[in-house]
This record gives C-alpha cells, structure tokens and sequence, in this order.
C-alpha cells in the first residue's frame, strides 16, 4: 500500500466530481422547466384565449400574447352568457356551487374531525371494524351509488334540491375525512387524553380544547381536500340538482353547449376560469399547508 | 393527603389476565413505589388506581372509600407521566391550570396557585412558553406542577424520569424526595429501575408476571428478598445465588457448598431457617449480597467476621473497578458466578487467590424448586 497521498490525482478527482455534479444539476433542471412548462401551457392558453377577442382568436396564433386586456369575454362569461334558455350568465351557479360547498365541506370535515376523535382515543369493541367499512366508501366509484342515493334523496324528498346535494356530498365526503383525521389522531399521544381526563376534562372539552387546536394541519388538507372535490364534481350535480339550482361545473358543460351560430372561445374560457379560479385560490392561499399536513402524520412521533 | 387500599385487585383484558389479586395498603403520606421489568403490570395498577383502566376483580379505596367506578377527575388524584403529556397548544401557565379551570376555580385563584407553583419549582420564567420549547427536564418540571397544584389526595409518578438522561434523572429524584418530605402527600410511583425504588421508597412493591412478589421496605426488600425474583431483580450487581445441598442428621444440619475444582465447605444454616423446614439432600440456593463477603488478610486478621462465616479460598477471574468499590468475580463453575464487592483499594487483581469469609448472619436461604425464601423474617 502506498501511504504517500498524491495531491495532484486528488484535485483530478475532485474536479471530475464536480463536473459530473454539474452535468447532472443542468440533466435535472432541465428536465423540471420543461414538465412545468407542459403542466401550465393548457391553463396559459386559457387565460390569453380569454383576454382576446373574437377576431384576435380568428387571426391569430393560439400561443400569441393578446394584445390588450379585454375583459368583455369575462364580464359576458359572468352575467350575460346564454346557458340553456336563460341569459344571465354564470354568476348564478357561481353562488350555488358555493351554497353547496360550503356547508358539504364544513359538515365532512367536522364530522370526520368527530369520528377521527372517536375511533382513535374513545376505542369501542369492533372500531377497526367500522373504521374499515368506512375506509371502504373512498372506494366505491360515484356512478355505482347514483340510482341508490336518487332514491333516498327521493324518500327525504329533497330530490333535486340544493340540500340534496349538500347530503350527497357530505356523505360522500366522511370516509375520506374520517381517513385524515383518524390517521392524524392516531398519531397524538394518548397519554394527553389521559392528562385531560384527569385534568377533568370531558369529550367534548378535550375534542375542543386539546385535539382540535392540534389539528389544523389535517384540518386544512381536509377542506382542501373536500373544497376541491365537491367544486369539481360534475356527475352529481349534473344527476341530483335541476334547472337553476344547478352547480357551476354543470353550467360551464351548457354555456360551451350552448351555441348560436359562432363559437365564442374567449367567453367559454372566461367561463373555465371563472369555474376553476376558486380552487386555484383555495391552493395558493393554503397549498404549503396541504402538503405539510400530508407528512406530518407520517414524521411525528 | 389520604390513605389507599388496594385490595386482591385483578385485571384481565378478555380471557387474558394481567393482574392477579394484589393487595397493598398503603397509609396517609408514604411514598410506594411500584418497580418491576416491563409487562409486569405496574403501570397497569397505576392507570387502574387513577381510573384510566376499570377494575376487574376486587377494589381500589381512597380514603376508605371504593372509587371503582368513580371517573378519573373525580377521584381526587393526579398524575405525572412518561411522555409529561403537556398540552402542546398551551403555554406552561395554562398547562398547570387547565385542571383548575376545568374545575371552575375563579381566574384570580388559578393565577394566584400557578404562581406559588412555578415559585416551588422554579419555573416562573417560562410561564410563558409553549411545551416545545422547554428542554426535557424543564418539561418534567412542567408536568410536576400541573400534578401540585391541584393539591390532590394523591399523586401518581408512571416512570417520570425515564426520559431524562442520566445527571439530570439523579437530580430530579433528589428534587421529588425533597417535594415528598415537604409536602407529605401520599404518592405512588412507577419504576422499572430498581435504584429508583431504592432511594426514593418508603416502601417498594415488587412485580412480575401480573403477581405481587414482594412488599416491604427497601431495606427489607434488599436483605430479605422474599425470593429469588427479588433477590436478583434488586441490586446492582444482583444478589449471588449459589448452590448448596442439606445435609441434616439427627444431632445436626448443615449446608454443603461447592465451589469449583471438587473444593467444598460445611457451613452453617442460617439463623433464621429452622432445621424442621429442611430435609435432608434438598437442594437450596444461598443468596449473598456482594457487599456481604470480606477479604481476609494474610496475616488472619479480619474485620469482624462474627463466628457464623463462612471462609474459603478462591481465585479472581476479573475485576471491575466501580470508583468507590472494587468488583471481583469468581468462577465457582460453569453456571456460578459469583460476584464480590471489595474496597477499591483492596489491591486484588484478577488471576490473585484470595481468602473471602461470607457474612452468613446475614444470608438469604432459597428453595432451589419454587424459589421462595426459607429465612423466618419477622
């Protein structure tokens, strides 16, 4: 063995090292900006298409930059585009999809919050059961329960009613709710029900006053969660709600549906926005928790 | 302050028992400390005694009253645990008194008993701090105070200073024995480390496998194991079991010792064993704490060996210096060892031959067969 250390076959190695480190790093980025580039050219193109105006559309290139700011495909998208027979415009179903997001997401969420609780730190006989069964729900694909739920929303009589919605989407929404937080809860120490307890806390005051202010992480991956899934969904609404009462996404498919004589791309792409913006607002505002939440039940001792 | 009485309680989780008809009692401001290995089901009695576990056979009174089915908070206790179990989105000052508020106790009052409890345990400053950002012995603290300020009829220790690296644990048991002498409450504590029952105890009970072994105090539980359980899960080294045989005619009965190289002694019963409790050939174990041999000197002199010794020469295979002791083992054959501990400066080294004389008024007699005690303690 030679114990004399050559200098010179060191730095050699060293700048070889980096060179290959390098080449590597250029390999990796590259490769990153062009599937970002992929990812956000469709949303691009629908937001310049949706600046421009009909003849702009007509003459120009998909890709091209419009060339003012026009809004009137907005405002038109907004209040005074046909869908079906009325003229008004998507503002309508705007406020119906959130009249229906709004209580399905807060009621999943509470109740999932609630059995998450339940089957975690107020273990009865049979609970990995139940918990297994409602696992089973995140399963099931919505078009095998449509003709069972019309029929129970048909019994309750709030058949093509807002409400209806509501409770289709808020059932629909537990099993994955209860998955979250149970998941979360399993993770919290019992010993800190135990303390509450002696500390002479009730359910309700430990739910409250201990676990919930834990839970904001998994909290917000349930409303985002739920917030996305209930905007988005087209199939129940299109199937459970009627006539005005209907959800955005089902009035955005008319609006595009809806034509007399020319096609006008640039309202039906103000109208896509107008459908998506809210849940690209939801992720903006509160994506780094969303995925902060994902991890932190798997990191947390 | 109050007195407990744990009486042939029993636990079992279906058609598993884990518990089985332990009996203790303990009186107004003893400190009882529950040690055993893991899974001997001290922890469960301690949750049982707090109400966190039912109670499967038998009953639990505080204050000579059966508290079986009371809810925890209604039992008047408090509990510090393993993990501290500080309520994370709480600073240290609401920690302590969420148990007081959750007991409606006016807000002026809480403040006025946080106070004189961080003052007791030196806390104040971090009153205002978050759980996470306390250091481990300062979330001990934590979890102490919101036990002490309660000022329950008892307190419940479940293995409090297990998280704690070694200096700081030896400080906190000095801190809670100070806290036990000066406040006087009745307090039970859960330890699998046998140094900790040791010191803090004014009375230690001693599990394994669901059962009772031994209850008394840490003397009598250090020089009176009530079997050969005890007599090695206490002590560090534990006690030395060595192999003797009775031999016991009409006129006498002795014990006959091996040890190694077809080397054999004839030494006494002890004092306490009856001979109508031995019959003769019956195998038995002498139990000798290390500390219970002396060396004896070259020129025969010995400090105070008493005529109940027991003398014999030996060679030192290894020794293990502590600091203040010298630990010499000796390899009496393939399954004795023997363990001895000498005065650092006793100038053994190992492969040296030396004369020990056992302190035999003091050793423990075993059943070989079930392992119980012989001695009549009284």
């Amino acid at each position: 063995m030679n114990a004399v250390i050559d200098a010179g076959a060191i730095a050699d190695t060293v700048r070889r090292r980096r060179r290959s480190h390098l080449i590597g790093r250029i390999f990796i980025y590259s490769g990153l900006l062009l599937l970002a580039a992929f990812f956000i050219t469709p949303l691009l193109v629908m937001l310049m298409t949706s600046f421009k105006t009909m003849p702009e559309i007509r003459s120009g290139n998909l890709l091209s930059l419009p060339t003012s700011l026009n809004t009137d495909a907005w405002r038109l998208a907004w209040s005074e585009a046909c869908i079906s027979v009325s003229c008004e415009g998507l503002n309508g179903y705007f406020w119906n999809s959130m009249k229906i997001v709004i209580p399905a997401v807060v009621l999943s969420v509470a109740f999932g919050a609630l059995n998450g609780y339940v089957l975690t730190k107020w273990q009865f006989p049979g609970a990995n059961l139940v918990f297994g069964l409602m696992l089973f729900g995140c399963f099931i694909p919505f078009q095998i329960v449509l003709i069972p739920m019309a029929k129970t929303l048909g019994f309750l009589g709030i058949a093509g009613t807002t409400p209806g919605l509501v409770l289709v989407h808020f059932i629909y929404g537990i099993s994955f709710t209860t998955l979250f937080f149970r998941n979360f809860y399993v993770s919290v120490p019992d010993d800190l029900i135990k303390s509450a307890r002696i500390d002479g806390a009730g359910f309700w005051r430990i739910f409250t006053r201990i676990l919930l202010p834990l839970s904001w992480p998994i909290v917000i991956v349930a409303i985002i969660w739920q917030f996305t899934n209930v905007w988005n969904d087209f199939l129940f609404g299109v199937s459970f709600a009627a006539g005005t009462d209907q959800p955005i996404t089902v009035a955005l498919n008319n609006l595009v549906n809806t034509s007399t004589g020319v096609k006008a791309y640039n309202v039906d792409m103000a109208g896509a926005m107008i459908a998506a913006l809210p849940t690209i607002l939801v992720y903006v505002v509160a994506g780094r928790y969303f995925l902060r939440g994902l991890m932190s039940g798997a990191v947390k001792g | 302050m109050a007195s407990l009485n744990i009486n042939n309680a029993s636990k079992s989780y279906g058609k598993t028992a884990v518990l089985h008809d332990v009996d203790i009692e303990v009186d107004e401001g003893e400190f009882l400390v529950l040690v055993g290995p893991s899974g001997c089901g001290k922890s469960t009695l301690l949750n049982m005694i707090a109400g966190l576990e039912s109670v499967t056979g038998g009953s639990i009174e505080i204050d000579d009253a059966v508290v079986n089915e009371l809810p925890p908070a209604d039992r008047d206790i408090a509990m510090v645990f393993q993990s501290y179990a500080l309520y994370p989105n709480m600073t240290v000052a609401k920690n302590i008194a969420f148990g007081l508020e959750m007991r409606k106790v006016p807000k002026a009052e809480r403040q006025k008993a946080v106070a004189q409890v961080a003052e007791l345990l030196q806390i104040e400053p971090l009153l205002n701090r978050k759980p996470a950002q306390l250091s481990g012995g300062q979330r001990q603290r934590v979890a102490m105070g919101r036990a002490l300020v309660r000022d329950p009829k008892i307190f419940l220790f479940d293995e409090p200073l297990s998280n704690l690296d070694a200096k700081l644990r030896v400080e906190m048991r000095t801190e809670i024995k100070k806290l036990h002498q000066r406040l006087g409450t009745t307090i039970v504590y859960v330890t699998h480390d046998q140094i900790e029952a040791m010191t803090m105890a004014t009375r230690i009970a001693v599990m394994q496998g669901g059962y009772l072994q031994q209850l008394g105090t840490p003397k009598s539980i250090y020089d009176r194991p009530a079997n050969t359980f005890v007599a090695t899960f206490m002590g560090s080294p534990p006690m030395n079991l060595i192999p003797a045989t009775v031999n016991k005619s009409e006129a006498a009965v002795s014990l006959s010792v091996s040890y190694g190289d077809g080397k054999q002694s004839d030494i006494s019963v002890p004092a306490d064993v009856r001979p109508e409790q031995l019959v003769d050939g019956q195998e038995v174990l002498l139990g000798l704490r290390p500390e219970w041999f002396e060396l004896v000197y070259s020129d025969g002199a010995t400090s105070d060996a008493g005529a109940r010794a027991w003398r014999f020469l030996h060679e030192v295979t290894i020794t293990e210096p502590t600091g203040p002791d010298l630990l010499c083992v000796l390899n009496f054959n393939e399954q004795t060892e023997v363990v001895v501990r000498l005065d650092a400066d006793a100038g053994v080294e190992a492969g040296d031959t030396i004369e020990l004389s056992a302190l035999l008024e003091k050793a423990v007699l075993f059943d070989k067969l079930g392992g119980e005690a012989l001695n009549n303690t009284p």
